[in-house]
């Protein structure tokens, strides 16, 4: 059996239907543990004091909002070369809550900008590329609203998501070219395997970070469930309108 | 049982209260939005269903 | 696709509006400009690179909608991408006349209007490069957008959206080319690279915009 199989609607359905309890149960679960765990039970930071809590939000948030984004691209790649209708649902249902993560990642970073910095914004690398992250989100989601024709939206949005793929790594490079910055560097290097962030603070980030992974994953794919449903009912509507 | 915040304690609080409003909203609105479509559908096919047994 | 080219820049040039619209609105910006900040000639000199460049791209943005709109509409369009040329050739025939119209226009015009801003003396040789080399990505870009949404019903605002993000890197690169001449460094590199930018939109860009377009005439 090939992977595809699972891409069939009834199929996904299916699949989706029984690990959706489990998915959501991960996800609500251990954000819950994460954020507690965070909030109420880790100490402060000798130089940030308390503000360093924000972390738990920030950087999983921040890892939502890139590999949201990064989903968009794929399942926009699949749909463009096998025409898989799930895979260009999965698009559309992951933009708006790759935006709340986008959202989430600006408005925590300017809370903890605002004592450790002394400013909300600064135009940094960092939160520039996430601001123009932001703004791809939005012109996606306005031209999936903006077509009515489902097939003709998706082709249109991948194309875009293509092409803005392209230019989102450019503009990334461009931004550092323009401005060396004050964000500091990653927390959770996974290439070089070292950690800049102490065991207290790293576990509840750990935690947060699953959590956010499988809540990304459940919001997804109920809004792709919904999707394939508005779609079989959109074909019932025009069926009844006929007869 | 508020933890010790010192003088942060608005900026970590606002941050995760915003991050929560946020998240709440989005879960909301997919829940529903889902529950929603799924009531539509199903009494469209409960009509078709229903013709095809008139017919 | 010659043919095309004539034909559109005719059109431009005859009916004069959106030809007239961008200059206008670019000579608007320059001149309203010292209102707003202030008549201060060290302050002007600072913002002079930027509202120049600012006022560029704007221009370039506000004529976009005229790109396939009209052709679009009589069915011209259709007509086109049944003659046998490519569709991509027309994206690029699209994209040129755009760039002539408006782009190699401003450039010319920028450095003119430089000296109402008290633009550095040093800055008018990199300010008219930077234009020159840039313009030609910020036309390909605009000329994608606006194949992408010519079938949608009052895109133009849907358009300046989409398009805003993809102005980011040719906008730093070129504003910081000027900004550097204009400071008299040295400011080969973000020209160069913008160059590179410009190259790489004319080489890939008409194949995105045709891929659009088929998707709509379909």
């Amino acid at each position: 059996m090939s992977i595809w199989e699972y891409a069939n609607p009834r199929a996904f359905m299916g699949w989706t239907g029984k690990a959706l309890p489990l998915i959501w149960g991960l996800g609500i679960g251990l954000t819950v543990l994460g954020l507690v765990w965070g909030y109420f039970f880790t100490g402060d930071d000798f130089r940030m004091g308390s503000t360093v809590k924000i972390i738990y939000l920030h950087v999983p948030s921040a890892l939502m909002a890139i590999n949201g984004y990064f989903l968009m691209f794929v399942a926009s790649l699949i749909w463009l070369i096998r025409r898989h209708h799930v895979s260009a649902l999965v698009a559309k249902a992951a933009a708006p809550i790759g935006l709340t993560m986008t959202l989430i990642a600006l408005a925590t970073g300017a809370i903890w900008g605002q004592p450790m910095w002394g400013t909300w914004w600064v135009w940094d690398p960092r939160l520039t590329s996430f601001l123009i992250l932001c703004l791809f989100y939005m012109g996606y989601i306005a031209l999936w609203e903006s077509v009515s024709d489902q097939d003709l939206a998706a082709d249109l949005t991948s194309i875009l998501a293509m092409v803005g793929s392209v230019f989102a790594v450019l503009s990334r490079y461009a931004v550092q070219f323009w401005n060396q910055g004050l964000h500091q560097g990653t927390s959770v290097p996974v290439v070089t395997g070292e950690r800049s962030v102490d065991d207290i603070y790293f576990i509840p980030l750990a935690v947060s970070m699953a959590g956010f992974f499988f809540l990304f994953l459940a919001l997804t794919l109920v809004r792709a469930r919904a999707e394939v449903r508005a779609r079989r009912l959109g074909v019932l509507i025009r069926r009844e309108q006929m007869a | 049982m508020m933890p010790e915040l010192g003088k942060y304690a608005v900026e970590v609080t606002a941050a995760y209260a915003v991050s929560l409003l946020l998240l709440a909203v989005i879960i909301l609105w997919t829940v529903m939005r889902a529950r929603r479509v799924k009531a539509e559908l199903d009494a469209a096919e409960a009509r078709a269903g229903k013709e095809a047994m008139d017919a | 696709m010659i043919a095309v080219l004539r034909r559109d820049l005719a059109l431009a040039l005859r009916s004069g509006g959106g030809f007239g619209l961008g200059l206008a609105f670019f000579f608007v910006v320059v001149v309203l400009t010292p209102f707003a900040v202030g008549p201060d000639q060290g302050k002007l000199q600072i913002v002079a690179v930027g509202i120049l460049w600012i006022g560029a791209l704007l221009a370039a943005l506000l004529t976009l909608d005229r790109v396939f709109a009209l052709d679009w509409e009589d069915g011209t369009l259709e007509q086109l991408a049944l003659s046998g040329l490519p569709l991509e050739s027309v994206v690029m025939a699209k994209a040129a006349v755009h760039w002539i119209t408006t782009g190699a226009v401003l450039t010319v015009l920028a450095p003119a209007l430089g000296v109402l801003l008290n633009l550095a003396p040093g800055g008018y040789w990199p300010l008219g490069l930077s234009l020159l080399l840039g313009t030609p990505a910020l036309s390909l870009i605009g000329t994608f957008g606006a194949a992408l949404t010519v079938g949608i019903k009052r895109g133009g605002l849907l358009l300046s959206l989409l398009v805003l993000p993809l102005y980011v890197p040719t906008l730093i690169l070129g504003a910081e080319a000027a900004r550097r001449g204009a400071a008299g460094l040295a400011y080969e590199t973000p020209l160069i690279l913008l160059a590179a930018l410009s190259l790489g939109a004319i080489a890939a860009l008409p194949f995105a915009g045709a891929a659009a377009l088929k998707v709509t005439l379909r």
